[in-house]
């Protein structure tokens, strides 16, 4: 069976990717994963933010008190050097290139224009194969319009891709008032890759406490339904590979999204719930679909279900409620 | 604002206290407090001080003291002067405590309106223990020879009287109250009295009331430079109460490593992150069999320190008290008021576990040792990633801190499982000794 796809330019194995998480921050893992079959990696997010605040932390706490007792004008020791920016990174792409033989995808949240190049030229030096753009933050500002927040997203990414000569993708949340039209937009700046979609951690109320707290949820495979509509609308119509994220646990899962148009369908929740050998399992199981369905390869397959090839294209576009309602019928008490 | 757990039903991040610029409030305020302190104090003896609602109401005799903002050690102060500042005698250690303790000319140590308070003093880190263990003797002393003159004079006092005041139970605060009572009509009888015997018991007087010994100090004091003396004072067997405020560094000459300093954790002489373990001082202690021993923290549970606070005071004997206080040297966000957090945290992770010791227990034929910490539910490093103290090695010696953090998770591992069987092993003994008079505060378990 040829599982092989082309993602970024870079020829894989399989579609499954493996997305950034916490996982990865542990070289161990990440050959782990290549020994179960993950295709490539994306490494965990370098987020500038972090690292800014980690240093006025520091700051803050080294100072914290000093002007209170002459008796005590120093809290802490002072070392000759504090690592506090992205070397801990760098050097982790440099260990996990040596430790695996895959692709490894870097992953980069800036938060300043000078923030994105500077670190995005690093990460190439360090090593990667690609680099994937997060460009996570909501925008809260009454006075930001939706055009300058499309054009901030444009802006870094021509900058990034000025800087760099390793393929970029850009992981994008869903909330734009015109999709489509924004993969265009980033299309044409030159971005290799959409990655569709992020999932923001949404905040919670906790009842007891009255307070407010980030609550980190694993998807479910409930989540794959809007990235499954995005791709099976942009397959065909944009020149940058896509990939599907958020929701794929199964490898039924990942057979629509591949069906849909994905090039490459990325793993992370389901990791986490099952451990690494779930890598495995998926291949296995998509294998055997395919196999018993009588697929020769993975490219035989990818968009075969997408707007353009589907039966019926409009199914992707229609809202259907009455239609998807009426199929319910009130529960017996 | 950080413990108090009201919020406003329409406002949340109100509480029923909050923070404010204090300026254009102070003429408001100024009648407030004179209103405030108006109020009446509790009757002490309607108090039942085991639960921490009732005993919140006790008046403390300690305040303003002038420590850091969101200073860990000094709840603990406040907590014991509630519950005995009215018949307390401190010896404290130099340290933080002695700063803020005695920040002369003034002092944060307050007496009530009959005029009663902490009598405290400050000596050195080397001999605190001993200078504690001197109010106890001079002071049992002088209640042996109050009581001596006392029965000399039974033909003028009378033998009902005198009886009385020998042989009072003062294990609550009604019968200390019934007790002082008493000896103030003593002190109304003997100057008519005017004999040699009733002139030296007039000064004297006082010390037939009972008087609880402290001994105050931090972990510097008690791990470090005044351990010999700690060590000797609790192999005494004398009732005396010893608080160890565990900052886990010294903390008033700005950060250097003690004995309690955990693994991992910078401070000054420990650069790299300290690379030997915590002293288990409590366990040290426990091995005497004769201490009270309790290991607490009171932003992680309340009514377990205070439980340990009365507990501690009404064993016959020795006791110690060890108080995970935070502080500005762990690098926490004190200003955020996030000291009880930590405290939770450290617990929760198993950094820190509570327990009681109490020799009385294997007297009734029960084990000892009382783990009051639930299992680990956070992992130590998820403590250590929340205080600079630790997080700074991540950024200077990553390796190293990796390193420290899993021998920290393994000892924790380690001290819970042992911690666990001592406190579940059956230790009743064949042809046990006599038992022990019962403690004389009741407790509820």
């Amino acid at each position: 069976m040829d599982l092989s796809t082309k993602y970024l330019g870079l020829k894989l194995r399989t579609p499954l990717v493996i997305s950034a998480s916490p996982l990865s921050e542990d070289v161990d893992n990440l050959k782990r994963m290549e020994d179960a079959g993950a295709s490539a990696i994306v490494l965990y997010s370098l987020f500038e933010e972090q690292l800014r605040q980690d240093r006025l932390e520091l700051n803050k706490n080294l100072q914290q008190g000093t002007d209170s007792f002459a008796e005590a004008l120093t809290y802490f020791p002072e070392p000759d050097e504090f690592r506090l920016g992205p070397e801990e990174y760098l050097k982790h792409i440099a260990a996990a290139k040596k430790a695996t033989r895959i692709p490894i995808i870097a992953s980069l949240n800036g938060s300043s224009a000078g923030g994105w190049t500077e670190y995005a030229k690093k990460i190439q030096e360090a090593g990667a194969d690609a680099l994937e753009l997060n460009i996570y933050y909501i925008p809260t500002d009454m006075n930001l319009s939706g055009a300058a927040v499309e054009d901030t997203y444009i802006n870094i990414l021509k900058a990034v891709k000025s800087q760099v000569t390793i393929p970029v993708s850009v992981k994008l949340s869903p909330f734009f008032s015109s999709f489509a039209n924004m993969a265009k937009r980033l299309d044409q700046a030159g971005a290799n890759g959409l990655v569709l979609f992020n999932r923001f951690y949404q905040p919670d109320i906790e009842l007891e406490t009255l307070e407010v707290k980030p609550n980190i949820l694993l998807s479910t495979p409930m989540a794959m339904r809007l990235p499954l509509r995005w791709i099976a609308l942009l397959h065909g119509r944009v020149n940058a590979s896509l990939a599907a994220t958020s929701g794929i646990h199964r490898a039924s899962d990942a057979l629509k999204m591949l069906m849909a148009g994905a090039d490459v369908t990325m793993l992370c929740s389901t990791i986490i719930r099952h451990g690494i050998p779930q890598i495995a399992m998926i291949e296995r199981d998509l294998v055997d679909w395919m196999e018993e369905h009588e697929y020769e390869s993975v490219s035989q397959l990818k968009g075969s279900l997408s707007q353009k090839n589907c039966a019926e294209p409009a199914a992707f576009e229609r809202a259907q409620y009455m239609k998807a309602l009426t199929g319910y019928s009130l529960a017996q008490a | 604002m950080e413990v108090c757990p009201a919020k406003n039903k329409t406002e949340a991040k109100l509480k029923a206290i909050n923070m404010r610029p204090q300026a254009p409030l102070r003429a408001a305020e100024h009648d407030n407090w004179n209103f405030f302190l108006g109020l009446p104090e509790v009757d002490r003896r309607k108090i039942k001080p085991g639960t921490l609602r009732q005993q919140q109401l006790l008046q403390p005799l300690f305040e303003f003291s002038g420590a850091c903002a969101g200073c860990g050690e000094t709840p603990y102060i406040k907590m014991v002067t509630q519950l005995f500042g009215d018949r307390m005698v401190v010896a404290n250690a130099t340290g933080c405590s002695s700063i803020y303790g005695g920040n002369l000319p003034t002092t944060p140590y307050a007496t009530n309106k009959c005029g009663r308070g902490p009598t405290w003093c400050n000596s050195l880190f080397e001999d605190n223990a001993e200078f504690g263990l001197g109010f106890r003797v001079s002071l049992d002393q002088q209640k042996h020879f109050a009581g001596e003159l006392l029965k000399k004079l039974a033909p003028q006092l009378g033998d009902d009287f005198v009886t009385a005041i020998l042989t009072a139970d003062q294990g609550d605060e009604a019968g200390i109250y019934s007790q002082r009572e008493r000896v103030e009509a003593l002190k109304k009888k003997l100057p008519a009295i005017n004999n040699a015997e009733s002139k030296l018991l007039i000064p004297l007087a006082d010390q037939l009331v009972k008087k609880s010994v402290w001994i105050f100090g931090g972990d510097g004091w008690a791990y470090d430079i005044g351990y010999g003396g700690l060590d000797h004072v609790l192999a005494s067997g004398q009732n005396v109460n010893v608080l160890v405020m565990d900052t886990e560094v010294y903390s008033n000459t700005g950060g250097q490593m003690s004995k309690s300093t955990p693994r991992g954790a910078i401070a000054k002489f420990a650069a790299g992150g300290k690379p030997a373990g915590k002293k288990d001082l409590g366990l040290i202690a426990m091995s005497y069999g004769n201490i009270y021993v309790a290991s607490v923290a009171m932003g992680a549970k309340d009514e377990h320190t205070l439980k340990a606070f009365i507990e501690a005071e009404s064993y016959p004997g020795p006791s110690l008290i060890i108080a995970y206080s935070h502080c500005i040297a762990h690098g926490i966000a004190l200003d955020q008021g996030i000291g009880a957090k930590q405290q939770k945290l450290a617990v929760e992770s198993g950094q820190w576990l509570l327990y009681r010791y109490d020799p009385r227990r294997t007297e009734r034929g029960e084990n000892p040792l009382q783990l009051d910490s639930t299992a680990a539910k956070a992992k130590v490093s998820d403590f250590m990633m929340s205080e600079n103290r630790f997080k700074m090695l991540t950024k200077s010696k990553p390796e190293d801190a990796k390193k420290f953090m899993a021998q920290s998770q393994v000892e924790a591992d380690r001290r819970w499982k042992f911690y666990q069987f001592m406190s579940q092993r059956d230790t009743k003994v064949e042809n046990a000794p006599v038992p022990a008079p019962k403690p004389t505060t009741a407790v509820d378990a």
